[in-house]
């Protein structure tokens, strides 16, 4: 099936797949890069050397990986807690966890100003307590966290779905605790998902801006991320250093691409020798 | 259901104990010694390169009154963001916004005592700019005043006076223009208006942005724009563009302000009062006219009257009985602006 | 939990206790207080905000940008991900690689980059200027920008399922004489439905809210391409939170309720095709 009869169709499906990415992916990619490097390689250099770029290279992984910390416990309970038991409310804790997704980032970053900010009742006690959150890097990671909030989970749970709960519960009559049937049972299925779900996850959390651009107040060097650094540039008339600094976060980007696709190739392949 | 309750509370303490971790660490970064002092300013967009200069002097002005050293935190965003996230929240000691109402909004929220306008000079308004048009080198369109750019086949581009705290001054000039033409007659300053939007191909969402779409991707004939930002795309670009001045415009005033209740929680009144009086002095009004903002002081100014257009005819926002009255007519829902689309 | 008949499997109260409290606090709290703060309005003035021909305008570009922008995706979305899983060639990895970048890349960035792409002096531009067809600066550019922002939630959800599926079936059906076509209908789409699904619905729901990358790309004209996240943002430029919270509400209940769908229609399936 897969070689005769069905070859053109293949060929056109790669095709298809090839343009696809090539006109929505690879080129405004391009685009970035042409533009970062438009004034010579000592202009780039200079821009992503930047003090201020560092400390916002620096303020961004921090917030990503709190966000991909707290999101990893949150997806694997919540997987867990939906596709293996029924109780009542279920599509509505799922539709909740997915609202995060859909909220217009202006939005998530504004919720937390209301919640957090001056106007909020809470106020007074955070102040009091000396708690800082809007405006300042606890508010930042919160609103990571916020539009990151479903990525892991749902990469688990159409999996586990699929997979149904006859294994788990073999196991458990058998006498097995939770947290062994998952590491037997469930992880083995659910491992690449899970991956999948990380890496969208960070990428997704260190891309975000609308949300951390409410929340952050934009102190240069104290709560800048690179996403807002870059809009910063390029609304100080800095064209060429605001591109080569999203370029930071592209090449970020493929660093965690490529080692996920060689954890998948290290797995897959030990994988094999098991069998 | 024991188990539920118990983990619920087990781990709002852990989130709890989390945050509290991150504010007490990001706090104890703000605490310096008594020696130095830091103080914050939120600022609007184009002004990173004035400030940064303008940090650096004071603080040496600082150093020979006190003895003192002081550092500037500068934060920039949109001025109507900012001063929102002011009134949240982020702690500033001195705000120097793009326009009057931004300020206002701070003092609405509780911040900034009434009367904040005359504690500097000039309205506090210790450096200003104007709206001119940029169109592409040689003039093409022959755009020379405002009733150019509202003839058929002409695009504009021009930022959102609804997002863009700084287009409202473009609007407003183009209404200064359309009043000296037509007098008290509002329907036909009405429709002069209708006639310019009309024209308007891109409306960005913020000046920066509006600037991209005519100069990086090449839409429109004409942009409406301030002063200094006009002088920056001439400054990158300078075989491409130039800049057209009408014959009249608008006094476009950044406003600064200190932020009352922030500097006396933080006792750094006396150095933010500093910080924005010094940003009168001789050396600091030469730097904004460096920077391509129309220094306050009639002296400075002069010196860089090849820059500028002097001869300019300028209205002020005060022809329009002050920003409170412009916002509500023009600006707010379902005022003039409004009713230029929906007609 | 022993008491439970129906819940074999162990770690129900745990699992559930963490899922709920991250809920409520990240997603439940914050919410609550964009509803208060709507709540300052009498329900006849929200109606009056909601109902202004400027923001129905607004609801009508922002939903059908949307819902074009999210079918596209999941048709080649879904041809994307099986491209990806099933077929072996040259720079696979690279393409595989590139889906995330919609989210690393800040939106702002990707929508200056995506507008110079498409404007009528830009290399994808000029191409359709030829015909006339303008992209950027029209609902044709919203459309584009926002198949952009939605290509990693449906690549990145029929995936893994996809994964899962074992080759086998469709052999044994292709060796039976089934055609392509057929097998895909039969074997292969049931089973990624319920994921392309969810992955379609977290794109559109993504689509309503994005402003960063739509701002740049739409023109923002009113009555004509001005999206509702943007007539959110000049609300809050005037200070008048509430009547942003209130528009904010629209387009979260719209995105509720078609969240809640698309877990209906996805507990539906799986019922039908699991047990």
């Amino acid at each position: 099936m897969k070689r005769s009869e069905n070859g053109i169709i293949n060929r056109l499906l790669i095709g298809i797949s090839f343009l696809f990415i090539i006109v929505m992916l690879v080129l405004p990619l391009i685009t970035v890069i042409t533009e970062a490097f438009r004034n010579g390689w000592a202009a780039y250099k200079e821009a992503v050397t930047d003090e201020y770029t560092v400390k916002a290279t620096l303020l961004t992984l921090e917030a990503t990986f709190f966000a991909v910390l707290f999101n990893t416990v949150f997806g694997l309970f919540a997987a867990w807690a939906i596709t293996k038991f029924r109780f009542r409310g279920k599509k509505i804790l799922t539709t909740l966890i997915d609202i995060p997704v859909t909220v217009s980032p202006i939005i998530a970053g504004l919720i937390f100003v209301l919640t957090f900010g001056r106007q909020s009742a809470i106020y007074p006690l955070l102040k009091k307590l000396d708690i800082d959150i809007v405006f300042a890097v606890p508010g930042i990671v919160l609103a990571t966290i916020f539009v990151t909030f479903p990525f892991i989970s749902r990469e688990l749970i159409p999996v586990l779905e699929a997979q149904g709960t006859d294994e788990e519960e073999a196991a458990a009559l058998m006498g097995e605790k939770w947290f062994g049937i998952f590491r037997k049972i469930t992880f083995p299925h659910i491992k690449w998902a899970f991956l999948y779900g990380i890496v969208l996850c960070t990428a997704r959390a260190m891309g975000e801006f609308g949300a951390v651009s409410v929340l952050s107040g934009h102190l240069r060097g104290k709560t800048n991320t690179l996403p807002l650094h870059v809009e910063i540039l390029f609304n100080e008339f800095k064209y060429v250093p605001a591109f080569a600094v999203s370029s930071i976060l592209v090449m970020i980007a493929v660093v965690i691409l490529v080692i996920r696709s060689v954890i998948e190739y290290i797995g897959k392949r030990n994988s094999e020798d098991v069998r | 259901m024991k188990k539920i309750i118990s983990s619920v509370l087990a781990l709002s303490l852990a989130a709890a104990a989390l945050l509290t971790g991150c504010g007490n660490s990001d706090n104890s970064a703000d605490a310096d010694s008594s020696e130095k002092v830091t103080i914050t300013n939120v600022s609007y967009d184009p002004t990173r390169e004035l400030y940064a200069a303008y940090n650096e002097i004071f603080a040496a002005h600082w150093k020979e009154l006190k003895g003192q050293d002081v550092e500037v935190t500068q934060s920039h965003g949109g001025s109507g963001k900012q001063a929102l996230e002011v009134a949240n929240g982020l702690e500033a000691d001195v705000v120097t916004l793009a326009l009057e109402y931004d300020v206002n909004a701070v003092r609405d929220a509780g911040l900034i005592e009434d009367g904040w306008v005359s504690e500097f000079d000039k309205d506090s308004s210790p450096y200003t700019s104007t709206i001119v048009f940029l169109v592409r080198k040689g003039n093409p369109k022959d755009i020379h005043d405002w009733d150019d750019i509202v003839k058929e086949g002409v695009g504009i581009i021009t930022p959102n006076p609804k997002t863009s705290g700084g287009a409202r001054w473009n609007y407003l000039a183009a209404w200064a223009f359309a009043q000296r033409q037509f007098g008290d007659d509002e329907e036909q300053i009405k429709d002069f208006m209708k006639k310019l939007f009309a024209n308007v191909l891109v409306l960005d969402s913020g000046a920066r942005g509006a600037t991209t779409t005519f100069v990086e991707n090449g839409q429109g004939d004409v942009l409406l724009a301030w002063e200094n930002e006009a002088f920056l795309s001439i400054q990158d670009h300078p075989d491409e563009y130039e800049i057209i001045t009408p014959s009249i415009s608008i006094l476009a005033q950044p406003s600064v302000a200190v932020v009352d209740s922030v500097v006396d929680e933080r006792g750094t009144r006396e150095v933010a009062t500093e910080y924005l009086s010094y940003l009168y002095s001789d050396e600091a009004q030469r730097l904004a006219g460096e920077n391509y903002y129309r220094p306050s002081t009639p002296d400075i100014l002069n010196e860089f009257s090849d820059t500028f257009d002097l001869d300019l005819d300028l209205v002020t926002i005060a022809d329009f009985g002050g920003w409170d009255e412009a916002q509500e007519k023009h600006f707010a829902d379902g005022g003039i602006f409004d009713q230029i689309y929906e007609e | 939990m022993k008491r439970s008949g129906k819940r074999v499997i162990p770690g129900f109260g745990l699992s559930m206790g963490v899922t709920l409290t991250m809920v409520s606090l990240i997603v439940i709290i914050p919410l609550a207080s964009l509803v208060v703060f709507s709540a300052k309005l009498s329900p006849a003035d929200i109606w009056a905000t909601i109902t202004r021909e400027r923001v129905l305008a607004s609801f009508e570009v922002s939903f059908l940008t949307a819902l074009i922008a999210s079918l596209i995706n999941a048709v080649m979305c879904v041809i994307l991900a099986w491209v990806l899983v099933r077929y072996d060639f040259p720079l696979k990895r690279l393409l595989d690689g590139l889906i995330e970048l919609p989210f690393a890349m800040p939106t702002a960035v990707a929508g200056i980059a995506l507008t110079s792409l498409t404007s009528d002096k830009g290399l994808i531009g000029q191409f359709f200027a030829k015909f006339g067809i303008k992209i950027a600066y029209t609902r044709i550019g919203i459309t584009v920008a926002l198949v952009f922002i939605g290509i990693p939630f449906v690549v990145r959800a029929v995936q893994p399922v996809l994964e899962k599926l074992d080759p086998a079936y469709e052999e044994a059906a292709g060796s039976m004489g089934a055609s392509g076509a057929a097998i895909f209908r039969r074997i292969i789409l049931p089973e990624i439905l319920p994921a392309a699904t969810t992955g379609t619905g977290l794109a559109f729901g993504r689509c309503l809210g994005e402003y960063g990358s739509v701002v740049f790309i739409a023109g923002n004209k009113p009555f004509e391409t001005e999206i509702t996240p943007l007539i959110i943002m000049s609300e809050l430029q005037e200070y008048d939170y509430a009547s942003a919270s209130a528009i904010a509400l629209v387009i979260l209940l719209a995105a509720f309720l078609i969240l809640f769908l698309v877990n209906l229609v996805q507990s539906r399936n799986s019922k039908i095709l699991g047990r």
